[in-house]
């Protein structure tokens, strides 16, 4: 069952962004999100068998692999996948699956800036789609800093290396708060402020994304 | 018997501690373990310094090899870091190749270079496209018992602080690099960046310089990087439950003070070698 890709335009400072759910039949649950050029394809199985090494006893492991576009993955894709590792595990019910295993994989088809956002946003959207319990959603945004101060929103992969600093912010759907925090570059206090504040303002509109394309998508009405 | 009540119950039983504002290990929330640093440890290494934050021991050695600038960037020079996770630390670490939490270790580390500007690239190249210094540090942790990013970034700034390079020069005629090892130049470190590691239980309560124990049964980590003119150079939270900005801009604020109080320590124990000398 496909559902038509859907691309929305926003009148705040985010690209254009669409996503398509359940594209690939293996895996229980899938997704691509697009924001702008960047494009991430992410397939989820689970809850599955986990090796006992891995076990945990009153909770499901989550596992996240990262596939970058070229290459085999390294230190950099070691370092995203922690953190969605655990943006996933805070927003997953773990323990109504003991001893089991939940495995995202990601794989990046086309780079163009925002790359660790895209990536929570697209696996969000594959772990819905798989139908996993979870107590809230998340959704990521990306802002930088470029050397004048200003402050931009959803990067391309260009602003990206012209800026002095980048963040990158998940956000819960419940409250708005921050669930996961990775920053390059150095910056002030109240910038950082200010970017949090940025991020739960164009969160509101990914998170309404997603009721949409939910909704759209069990609704009777074809 | 309360040994037995810390084994089967670990979360009750760091729970009664909190209540009373305390830790098992009698700390505040807010208290650093003892920190000592000693430098020049390794002898047969360009830069070295050993870091002990409680029990977690860290130790960094730099080795600076000549090699050719990369081409995307040729008139600077390049630092390497790498941490290293081995059995001997604790056993939650298997032999073999390096674990997610080493490579994510590494990267963070090499993130905090780029970020906080620690050392001007350029000084590290010795000739355009032909020759620059690049810097290996290898970080190696020796006891883990919590806080690994903390003593990570302050024993690789003391170990930089500590590192002596010597003066290379090419010769006209044969082309080649000559190294004058009588002749040795520390180098030039333009920033101080410290880290401050806390860990929040229960979504609420939020301690600082967790434990081992203390990070196994939080619900989310956070650190903090500062340089010395309070600019922030990292905000890592891999996740985990949530954090609002009141107790965000706490964190910040205790890792401001951490970071005169470190970099009071490094330049203590710098000022003491040269004293020695």
């Amino acid at each position: 069952m496909r559902t038509m890709m859907e691309l929305h335009q926003s009148c705040s400072n985010l690209r254009e962004y669409g996503s398509e759910q359940c594209l690939l039949s293996k895996p229980d649950g899938s997704s691509t999100f697009v924001q702008g050029d960047t494009s991430i394809l992410a397939g989820v199985y689970g809850p599955a068998e986990v090796k006992v090494s891995k076990e945990i006893y009153d909770r499901a492991t989550v596992e996240v692999l990262i596939q970058p576009k070229m290459g085999l993955p390294g230190v950099r894709e070691r370092a995203r996948e922690q953190c969605v590792r655990e943006t996933c595990e805070a927003a997953l019910l773990l323990t109504l699956h003991p001893r089991s295993s939940v495995t995202v994989v990601l794989q990046v088809i086309h780079d163009d800036g925002s790359l660790l956002s895209c990536c929570l946003n697209a696996a969000c959207m594959a772990l819905m789609d798989a139908g996993l319990p979870m107590s809230h959603l998340f959704c990521s945004v990306t802002c930088a800093i470029s050397k004048e101060g200003q402050i931009i929103t959803d990067p391309t992969a260009l602003q990206e290396k012209e800026s002095r600093a980048l963040l990158t912010f998940a956000v819960d759907s419940v409250e708005r708060t921050v669930l996961m925090s990775s920053t390059t570059g150095s910056f002030s206090v109240q910038e950082l402020q200010q970017c949090i504040a940025i991020s739960q303002k164009a969160s509101e509109q990914i998170f309404q994304f997603y009721r949409e394309s939910v909704k759209r998508r069990y609704s009777k009405i074809k | 018997m309360a040994a037995g009540f810390k084994t089967a119950e670990p979360l009750e039983y760091h729970r009664s501690f909190l209540k009373e504002n305390c830790r098992p290990d009698g700390r505040e929330l807010g208290e650093f373990r003892p920190t000592t640093l000693n430098i020049s440890s390794v002898s047969t290494a360009d830069g070295s310094a050993l870091v002990k934050i409680g029990n977690t021991t860290v130790i960094c050695g730099i080795k600076a090899e000549l090699t050719t600038p990369p081409s995307d960037a040729p008139n600077r020079g390049y630092i390497v870091p790498n941490v290293d996770l081995p059995p001997l630390c604790s056993s939650k670490f298997r032999p073999g190749p390096p674990g997610e939490q080493a490579q994510a270790a590494s990267q963070f580390i090499a993130d905090v270079i780029e970020s906080s500007d620690l050392i001007n690239m350029e000084e590290l190249c010795i000739e355009k496209s032909k020759l620059c210094w690049v810097l290996y540090c290898d970080i190696m942790c020796l006891d883990y018992d919590g806080n690994l990013l903390d003593a990570c970034i302050i024993v690789l700034l003391a170990a930089l602080k500590n590192a002596q390079l010597p003066e290379v020069t090419i010769n006209k005629e044969t082309d080649l690099a000559e190294a004058d090892i009588q002749k040795k130049q520390p180098l030039k470190i333009n920033r101080l960046p410290v880290g401050s590691s806390f860990a929040v239980f229960d979504d609420s309560i939020i301690i600082v310089d967790p434990t081992a124990e203390e990070e196994s049964l939080s619900t989310a980590l956070l650190t903090v990087v500062t340089d010395e003119e309070d600019r922030l150079c990292a905000v890592h939270k891999p996740g985990g439950t949530s954090l609002s900005g009141e107790k965000l801009q706490h964190c910040i604020n205790r890792a401001i003070t951490r970071n005169k109080e470190i970099s009071k320590l490094v330049d203590k124990v710098t000022e003491s070698t040269k004293t020695a000398k």
